[in-house]
């Protein structure tokens, strides 16, 4: 049943150039795709990790930044992606390091500032980010010979990277190391206890968020041909972390949902309203107050509650309404 | 040579000296029962002797080697585990999970990112063979969440008996049970073999004293009495500690 | 020789203000356990409030006094009604922090528009007074000194007062503190309003110096972030010595390494966090 859901779902999503209306709605699909990937990638530490982050949108512009760098030097496509994904791992290190110093809300506040750190980078080193002004970048890659240029070519590339990435997560999840993250999350004391190194998982479920936070920024740059700072305002961090929280943390289709969510609130407000920041705030305090567990979990919920419901046996355990929180 | 022994050893928090020069040595296959009033710092020396605290001074040994500096998460490698007053386990996942992570922690599999965890049959049949020496094997499908707070008590055991230690550390395991679910916990500690060493907090007198072989009784940090069952209930001091001063 | 004098004097002021701001942001974080991510909001507001009051035709201190009083009462209609309910959340309590300063953000900009507006100096404290045969710009001089005032009085206010007291018990140890009989929860309320009022007041007071516009509570806020991680949280001592620390090393940054006068600001930070993780005057977490 699960295996035939998951083969529809394949169908639809390759054959979006076909179905959707026109290449804005492809360009949007693309967007939600590659912004899905950056929110399995914030999901590995929020949800997964229990470690909340709100200077993701960091490692996500420095992957951008330094593959806009490393292609108007001159270089191919193969070592823009090594490029950036090598400056991204080290960055990762190192606001790892430094954000495990904090415990909890500790580490929200160290990640808010590291991801400000990269800003202010951004916006004042203007001679290596060029400032306000930004950095383009001219063409796409062409792996194989095939052309990106067009907006459907994009997209199944970009299809194709989020495949790779849900799978390497599925796998991850599945995973004793995925366990021992989950362990970690839910009773660090006792795992400590039971011979884990609660610090060096934490430390690498931290590179492991930071790779396809890189993964997603390089793919932004190749999709938008241009990076700036804005990409790693505080704005953008909280994106992240409302696309994660908003789907559902710690479940994989979560960030997913909440990618897209996002991704099309924010195109179709902002057709309709200047004000962009003033929902997205008010989403977030919405959620937060009232969902707390995300759409995902809470819809999940509510089905089986509801099938529960409907089956004339009554063997079917009822879920307690007011769940366990994705905390 | 001792099982676990204990010199000297120290433990202050601000002004209050809440380990004081503590000593302790206990013999392979012993049972050994530490009481004392509340306050007394027995589940603190269980956080001390575990490495969960730092000691100021003193040395914790275990079959003669010196782990004082050894960080936390090594002891359970050198077989030392511990189980926990207030119920620490992992609430979201099944009776058969929460054990399983427990034998991962000594397996070099922990930080492998690429197998399935559930197919990991020799970890998962061994899993089921503890859950079956504390009785639940019946039960090991259930989400933790929906078992009753007694059986949640032997899972917090079998999670420590499932790494084989040497020395096994139980902080209050009959708290809060009712005369059944202790009677079935006792059952199961006294069917613990002897190569391993049973060092136990307890309140509860009847059972603990049924249980125990030697008796240290800790007051404000120290060790005020020691001796086995017979000596330290006829003991003049154990009578004035417990029935106020 | 005069432009250190003058860089000092800016850090000095800077400094004065970054005190009001992060007493504020300081004590919240270390009585609520909630790093306000509106802080810089509450600043902002505070100066824009002033701006209408005083084009309204009310003088300048009266201004800042009221200001503050509204957004004090914004934060603590906030603190009632939204944080109260996520008690014990943490971390939900700082997203709902974060979502409203994208609110008041965008609030403040269809209200007063996109455009940076210019507060005057009021005028009694104008032009430059000579001191020890140095000329400093008066107001700078004032608000050096509205800052020490104030770190007396909120120092005075938590080592002498019963109101004081409470806050220091909440924060040593908020579970005995109820225990004991605090109203931990209507504690919450006053100290939040408290540091929203301070946040705003210092908003207003900086208006002739930093003017106001839109993006000021996305530059404030890191700065007071940066004071709390290198001050510790909880302690007054500590924000007043972050905060000149602070209003140091962003204004020799700016001047003397403009480029990288952010790496400048927050490497001390870091250093810090890597060496003393609970800051330079925080206490050790057991």
């Amino acid at each position: 049943m699960k295996r035939l859901a998951l083969a529809a779902a394949l169908v639809i999503l390759a054959a979006v150039p076909l179905w959707v209306g026109g290449t804005y709605y492809v360009n949007i699909a693309s967007q939600i795709l590659l912004f899905a990937i950056f929110a399995l990638g914030v999901n590995v530490l929020v949800g997964y990790a229990g470690l909340a982050s709100l200077g993701h949108a960091g490692l996500f512009g420095i992957a951008a930044y330094a593959g806009a760098r490393v292609m108007n030097d001159g270089h191919g496509h193969v070592a823009v992606a090594a490029g950036a994904l090598a400056v991204t791992l080290v960055a990762s290190a190192a606001f790892a390091v430094l954000a495990l110093r904090g415990t909890g809300l500790g580490f929200v506040m160290i990640t808010v500032a590291l991801g400000q750190i990269v800003w202010g980078v951004a916006y004042r080193w203007i001679s290596i980010t060029n400032g306000d002004n930004g950095i383009s970048i001219k063409g796409r890659p062409s792996p194989l010979g095939l052309s990106l240029a067009s907006p459907a070519a994009f997209y199944w590339a970009t299809l194709a990277v989020f495949l790779v990435a849900v799978a390497s997560m599925a796998i991850f999840v599945a995973s004793p190391f995925g366990a021992s993250v989950r362990g970690t999350r839910d009773q660090p004391r006792r795992m400590n206890a039971l011979g884990y190194h609660v610090w060096m998982i934490r430390f690498l479920a931290f590179l492991l968020s930071g790779f396809w936070s890189g993964v997603a920024g390089l793919l932004y740059l190749y999709y938008n041909q241009f990076v700036s700072p804005q990409v790693v305002a505080l704005t953008a961090s909280a994106e992240a972390l409302l696309m994660v929280i908003s789907g559902g943390t710690a479940t994989l289709l979560g960030p997913i949902v909440g990618s897209a969510l996002v991704i099309v609130m924010k195109n179709v407000v902002s057709a309709y309203i200047e004000r962009w920041n003033f929902v997205l705030g008010a989403i977030f305090v919405a959620i937060v107050v009232f969902m707390p567990e995300g759409l995902v979990p809470g819809t999940v919920r509510l089905a089986r509650w509801a099938m529960a419901a409907w089956r004339p046996r009554a063997a079917a355990p009822v879920p307690a309404p007011g769940g366990e929180g994705g905390r | 040579m001792s099982a676990l022994a204990v010199r000297g050893l120290e433990k202050r928090f601000g002004g209050l000296r809440v380990t004081a020069a503590v000593d302790l040595a206990v013999e392979p296959g012993e049972r050994r029962l530490i009481i004392g009033p509340n306050g007394a710092g027995k589940t603190t020396l269980f956080n001390l002797i575990i490495g969960e605290l730092r000691p100021d001074g003193g040395s914790i040994t275990l079959f003669d080697r010196d782990i004082t500096r050894v960080p936390s998460r090594r002891r359970i490698h050198l077989g030392i585990a511990r189980t926990y007053q207030i119920i620490t386990l992992f609430q979201g996942e099944t009776l058969l999970r929460n054990v399983t992570l427990s034998l991962l922690g000594l397996s070099r599999l922990r930080w492998n990112p690429f197998v399935r965890l559930a197919r990991q049959e020799a970890l998962v049949a061994r899993a089921r063979e503890t859950l079956a020496r504390v009785a639940l094997d019946h039960l090991a499908e259930r989400p933790l969440a929906q078992t009753s707070y007694g059986e949640r008590r032997r899972v917090e055991i079998a999670m420590a008996l499932a790494q084989n230690p040497r020395v096994l550390l139980l902080d209050e395991p009959f708290a809060g049970l009712s005369v059944d679910e202790r009677r079935d916990v006792l059952r199961l500690v006294t069917s613990i073999p002897r190569d391993v060493t049973i060092v136990m907090i307890e309140h509860d007198m009847d059972v603990a004293l049924d249980f125990a072989e030697r008796i240290t009784v800790l007051h404000f940090g120290q060790v005020v009495v020691e001796g086995d069952r017979g000596e330290v209930v006829a003991h003049p001091r154990t009578k004035e500690i417990y029935l106020g001063e | 020789m005069s432009l250190w004098l003058v860089l000092a004097v800016n850090s000095i002021t800077l400094g004065g203000l970054l005190f009001l701001l992060s007493a504020g942001f300081s004590l919240i974080f270390g009585l609520m356990k909630i790093p306000n991510l509106t802080h810089g909001s509450f600043f902002m507001l505070g100066a824009y409030f002033a701006v209408s009051l005083i084009r309204w035709g009310l003088d300048f201190w009266t201004a800042a006094v009221v200001s503050g009083l509204a957004v004090a009462a914004f934060g603590g209609i906030v603190e009632r009604v939204i944080l109260r309910r996520l008690a014990g959340a943490e971390l939900a309590q700082v997203l709902v922090t974060l979502g409203l300063s994208f609110m008041v953000a965008d609030v403040c900009l269809m209200v007063w528009t996109g455009d940076p507006i210019q507060v005057d100096t009021p005028r009694a404290l104008r032009g430059s007074t000579s001191m020890l045969g140095v000329v400093f710009p008066t107001y700078r001089l004032a608000i050096s000194l509205i800052a020490v005032i104030f770190a007396a009085a909120l120092w005075a206010l938590l080592e002498r007062t019963r109101l004081g007291a409470m806050i220091r018990a909440g924060v040593d140890d908020p579970a005995m503190a109820r225990v004991v009989g605090i109203r931990v929860s209507r504690l919450f309320t006053i100290v939040f309003s408290l540091g929203a009022w301070l946040a705003g007041f210092a908003g207003v007071i900086g208006g002739p110096i930093l003017s106001v516009y839109p993006g000021l509570d996305q530059e404030m806020l890191p700065l007071a972030l940066v004071v709390v991680i290198l001050g510790g949280s909880g302690n007054l001592l500590g924000s007043l010595v972050g905060s000149f620390l602070v209003g140091f090393l962003y204004n020799f940054g700016q001047a003397m390494l403009p480029e990288l006068a952010y790496v400048v600001l927050f490497l001390p930070m870091l250093i810090v966090l890597v060496l003393r993780p609970q800051g330079l005057f925080g206490r050790q977490a057991a």
